[in-house]
């Protein structure tokens, strides 16, 4: 191959993998582009703090879909991540066993399971027994979808512990239990937070498990008992709505969830930069 | 330290080493150990007593069974999947793998240092204190005092004693070696293992540990695997020469240095193989 076709062929696949990353970027660009052009105008302070009001009136925000994010999605990382975290460390400490086999098969299948399912199990097991929707039965189906991405994700980062490390500890007179738990989660300790606000991130834009869960709710409630409205389903609602004031909100709401779940990812990575800088 | 101060305190001037077995009564006893990883035999009926107060040194090519061998003191392969084991070795006359053996508690009676410097990721000051505050070993009070300690005798104080909370990541290799043999030194082990603990150190730093080596045997029993033959001969009183997972000879320094016994030890040390 000449001089001359060895350069061209470097330029053309630089030019493409450029244009590639671009058009993949360019799909957030847009859609940012869009809720910012659209939501923008109508963020005020009442869209922060008032209720929806009765549909065909103006006026009114969201404030009970926020409060019901972070209520149902905060009460999904209380049960997901001790589970899911828990199961991670057995996976990477102990699992090496035909049990640690089957937990990282449930856990890969359920990794898999399309979300409406598992609404479809939080209705059965727990809306149909109580007899009412309830933003708790929406935590649940949000923690089943957590659990298996965290097991995993905790994994790979208690994997990545040298076993250097795990050997100066038991040759310090440890119990192996104290080592995993003082020495090798604390090392991946970066990591494994990381893993949790990106499956916080993950679970927080999720609508198809609280469609036959947490249901929704125009009013604002804390009650966990009752229905509850999320930023997701407000969308929902709103968007597939006929009324021009839903459609505002509902592009406002979007850019409001899209806002909230780029922070998280944004801390993810500002954590994950911390757990390098300790490592080294 | 009561259990120590019994112990005779060997020679510390080279020439007058002494050698007879009498003088440094065995702390450790291999007996016809023989080890396996799944089918692989790594080490063929190990038998040596490994003096007290003094310093041995593990010789031989890479791959011979001398690191299999040091991990196999301190019970390191109990974790090692497909791992086992015939024969005995003995701590103070009793089986360490006897059952109902409190392994934990056989490890702090047991440190070792490793080949690579391995550091917790924490302040100094915790990667000495971590030892003796899990063991208890020191009154919440006196933990300042013994993590003192242990970094003046790994020599290591002067250089960190205004850095103590910086993560022991950050230090240099030598320092960060040094950091590990104050970290098993603060538990006040009975035996010092040591694998290659030089491999990743320049010279200087090399000679260092050495000098420190040599220090610390007035209390500790010191067990080094070593690549360094002149490292051997210049640290230890007793040297065993290993060979595809046997130990073909077993001695006083001076005697398997210059009279070795077998001829496969006098092809290794003159450099004719290994």
């Amino acid at each position: 191959m000449s001089a001359f076709r060895r350069h061209l062929t470097s330029r053309v696949m630089t030019a493409l993998v450029v244009v590639l990353s671009f058009t993949a970027v360019l799909a957030l660009l847009l859609i940012l582009g869009n809720l910012v052009a659209k939501g923008a105008s109508s963020i005020d302070w009442a869209f922060f703090t008032k209720s929806p009001v009765p549909a065909g009136q103006s006026g009114g925000g969201v404030a009970n879909a926020i409060a019901g994010t972070a209520v149902i999605v905060g009460l999904a990382a209380l049960i997901g991540v001790p589970i899911g975290v828990g199961a991670g460390m057995y996976l990477a400490e102990y699992g090496g066993g035909r049990l640690g086999f089957l937990v990282r098969f449930i856990a890969d299948v359920l990794n898999g399971t399309p979300s409406i399912v598992v609404g479809i199990v939080g209705w059965t097991f727990i809306v149909k027994p109580t007899r009412h929707f309830s933003a708790l039965a929406g935590s649940v189906a949000l923690a089943i979808l957590m659990i298996p991405m965290l097991a995993r994700t905790t994994e790979e980062m208690v994997r990545l512990v040298p076993n250097s490390l795990r050997e100066a500890a038991l040759a310090l007179g440890y119990a192996r239990w104290r080592t995993s738990l003082k020495i090798v989660a604390r090392t991946a300790m970066g990591g494994i937070v990381t893993g949790c606000l990106v499956g916080i991130a993950r679970i927080a834009g999720e609508t198809a498990p609280l469609l036959f869960t947490a249901l929704g709710n125009l009013n604002f409630t804390l009650n966990v008992n009752q229905p509850m409205q999320t930023l997701s389903l407000q969308i929902y609602v709103y968007a597939t709505g006929p009324f021009d004031e839903w459609h505002r909100l509902a592009w406002a709401s979007a850019l409001v969830l899209m806002g909230l779940v780029l922070v998280i990812s944004l801390a993810a990575r500002w954590v994950t930069r911390q757990r390098y800088g300790s490592i080294r | 330290m009561g259990r120590r101060a019994d112990g005779p305190m060997g020679g510390t001037a080279r020439e007058e080493r002494p050698v007879s077995p009498s003088a440094h009564p065995p702390v450790l006893e291999s007996q016809a150990y023989s080890f396996w990883y799944g089918p692989t035999q790594a080490l063929h009926d190990v038998s040596c007593a490994i003096p007290r107060n003094a310093i041995t040194a593990l010789i031989g090519p890479s791959g011979c069974g001398k690191t299999t061998f040091l991990r196999s003191i301190n019970r390191l392969h109990d974790l090692t999947p497909g791992a086992r084991h015939e024969g005995d070795i003995l701590l103070d006359g009793g089986s360490i793998f006897a059952p109902g053996t409190d392994v934990v508690a056989l490890r702090r009676r047991i440190g070792m240092v490793f080949q690579r410097p391995n550091p917790f990721p924490k302040p100094v000051y915790d990667n000495v204190a971590y030892g003796p505050r899990l063991n208890g070993l020191a009154p919440a009070g006196e933990l300042p005092d013994r993590v003192e300690r242990a970094l003046r005798q790994a020599a290591l104080w002067d250089e960190v004693s205004d850095r103590l909370r910086e993560p022991g990541t950050a230090l240099s290799g030598g320092q960060q070696q040094r950091l590990c043999i104050a970290r098993a030194l603060a538990n006040e082990p009975e035996v010092l293992l040591m694998d290659e603990p030089c491999s990743a150190l320049d010279p200087i730093a090399t000679q260092r540990i050495e000098e420190l080596l040599v220090e610390l045997k007035q209390t500790y029993t010191i067990v080094i695997v070593t690549h360094n033959m002149q490292q051997a001969a210049r640290v230890a009183d007793y040297t065993g020469f290993f060979y595809v997972g046997n130990l073909v000879e077993f001695g006083a320094t001076q005697q398997v240095f210059t009279r070795p016994v077998d001829e496969r030890t006098e092809a290794y040390i003159t450099g004719r193989f290994g």
